[in-house]
């Protein structure tokens, strides 16, 4: 199939046609938005860097950035630890292992949306109800305050996500072979020793990959966010792309907007491309 | 292994899976349960089970309607994406040209930019053409979910011999008969990936599709948002309500769970 030939474009246009008018035209005209105080119609004043030095200064864009970094942080940590101790879990050999992988993995087939809705209803009623039953006065008000909210949206994506990290281990956990194992049992190694001496440099590319998932997806998340708290009380537990989402279409501030979004483009690259960059140096030194 | 800690994990593993599944408990004992019920006992089962919930968030949620047009969405923006960018992915795989190396550095480039740097010009573009609907929002997901769906295709297309193109020009072929003939149905494991992991994401999208249909046309997770938002302090409405938007996909999951679990994995590994 040459360049030149009609089929090779045939085969081509309608997927470059449709990237073109949906990602890359819509991203130059956004990096040149940003520089205007275009209001989603038109635009009458070029602004320059006014918009970028407006959202570093009293736009709530800083403490959505603090709030999801360390909502990142948090997750990436969790996610990881008990994804993979999932993953452990069920690789052993016992009655139901199958069972439970199906059902570690069932929230992810669910929209984000709507698990924020199920777990509103958790954090709201089972956990007062619980509270009261076992005198326990913290269980009450979850996700009427900052803190609580964290905490709420750090437990919705731990419960809906770590069950898809489980399977990225457990794809690698079964590619070791296992004469290694067998062998280091030979040699006296405990379990423990095992798993730190040759399952977990083993499944070094699995971490590459679930650093990266876990790390661009903590940025990115929106839908809990809005179902769980909408951010509230008082934009206190309003994510990046929820602060984004709501300068352009509750504020009306579309320029602003694109300027936002266009940092966090920046952020979540550079972080993304740094944390690949740095494992797969480490997958070589092993 | 010993005996007692294979026990031991059986154990651990029961009491996980019920932490797991606790939410989903919650949410269809309380569907059954009276106002007066929910407010009684949270965590018990319902004392007089009501389907009178159902009935009613059934009519609210407008369900038959919005579950036409979330089957419909989804299965003809699936089509479309396997369609397409199995095409592309044959074009830039079996041509080895700087060009076609660039295009695809420009699909898998377009992977890196997140949607909110794109979602303002695109919607404000789509507006003025009158495109803000769910033929647009067609049109959108293929732009937005080729590149992953080509970058699959493409690898795995490298491990058809080009031999077999070949042959088939000899007998007087054309591109296309090669094409859906011979290369597409050797595809069909890694179109089973490409469509289950569209599938599961245009399903359960709500940012995009909230602002580009209009409310004749909303879609599940769409209309479960409003409908959320009028029974806030109903609760036995909105988990009944709730409930019915999770049945279709527990169905889905669990005719095509071995499918999924597979498509999930490599999409993710590769």
């Amino acid at each position: 199939m040459k360049n030149r030939s009609l089929s090779f474009w045939l085969f081509l246009t309608p997927t470059l046609v449709a990237l073109a008018l949906v990602v890359f035209i819509p991203a130059i005209m956004g990096v040149f938005y940003s520089f205007t105080n275009w209001d989603g119609l038109g635009y009458t004043e070029m602004l320059g860097f006014k918009n970028y030095i407006t959202l570093f200064h009293n736009s709530g864009f800083l403490a959505a950035l603090w709030f999801t970094v360390r909502f990142v942080i948090v997750t990436v940590i969790l996610l990881n630890v008990i994804g993979l101790a999932l993953a452990l879990l069920v690789t052993q050999k016992f009655k139901g292992s199958n069972l439970l992988r199906t059902i570690f993995f069932m929230p992810n087939l669910i929209g984000g949306l709507i698990l924020g809705f199920i777990w509103q209803f958790i954090f709201t009623q089972a956990f007062t109800a619980i509270g009261k039953a076992l005198h326990i006065a913290g269980l009450s008000g979850w996700l009427t305050d900052a803190k609580t909210g964290f905490w709420g949206l750090v437990i919705v994506t731990v419960w809906q996500m770590s069950g898809y990290i489980m399977i990225i281990y457990i794809a690698y956990l079964q590619n070791i072979p296992s004469e290694v194992i067998e062998a280091a049992e030979m040699d006296g190694a405990s379990p423990w020793q095992r798993f730190v001496h040759i399952t977990f440099p083993m499944i070094a590319p699995a971490f590459t990959i679930c650093m990266f998932l876990t790390l661009s997806n903590g940025f990115k998340i929106y839908d809990q966010n809005l179902s769980l708290t909408n951010g509230g009380p008082y934009k206190s537990t309003e994510m990046l792309a929820m602060n984004i989402v709501n300068t352009a279409y509750s504020e009306n501030n579309f320029a602003l907007a694109e300027a936002k979004a266009l940092i966090f483009f920046l952020i979540v690259a550079a972080i993304s491309m740094l944390q690949v960059y740095y494992n797969r140096k480490r997958e070589v030194d092993l | 292994m010993k005996k007692t800690s294979r026990i031991f994990l059986g154990i651990l593993g029961i009491l996980l899976g019920l932490v797991w599944l606790f939410p989903f408990y919650m949410i269809l004992t309380n569907s059954f349960k009276t106002p007066k019920g929910i407010f009684a006992s949270v965590l018990g089962l319902p004392t007089t089970a009501t389907t009178a919930n159902y009935k009613n968030s059934f009519k609210a949620l407008d369900f038959m309607n919005s579950l036409g047009h979330s089957l419909l969405i989804t299965v003809v923006s699936v089509v479309i994406i396997v369609f397409f960018s199995s095409m592309a992915a044959y074009a830039l795989q079996r041509n080895k040209s700087k060009l076609s190396g660039a295009l695809l550095m420009l699909f898998v480039s377009a992977m890196l930019i997140p949607f909110q740097t794109v979602m303002i010009p695109l919607t404000a573009n789509f507006g003025h053409v009158h495109m803000l609907n769910m033929w647009g929002l067609m049109l959108m997901y293929l732009g937005f979910d080729a590149s992953l769906s080509i970058f699959l295709y493409q690898g795995t297309m490298s491990s058809i011999p080009i031999a077999m193109d070949e042959s088939a020009e000899l007998e007087g072929a054309n591109r296309f008969q090669i094409f859906f003939k011979i290369i597409f149905p050797m595809l069909t494991p890694i179109t089973v990936t490409v469509g289950i992991l569209n599938i599961i994401s245009i399903w359960n999208d709500y940012l995009l599709p909230s602002l580009v249909l209009p409310q004749t046309q909303y879609t599940i997770p769409l209309q479960m948002f409003f409908f959320f938002g009028q029974y806030t302090k109903q609760w036995h409405l909105a988990l009944a309500g709730l409930t019915l938007s999770i049945i279709p996909v527990i169905l889905f999951y669990a005719f095509a769970q071995r499918y999924i679990i597979k498509g999930v994995t490599d999409g993710a590994v590769k």
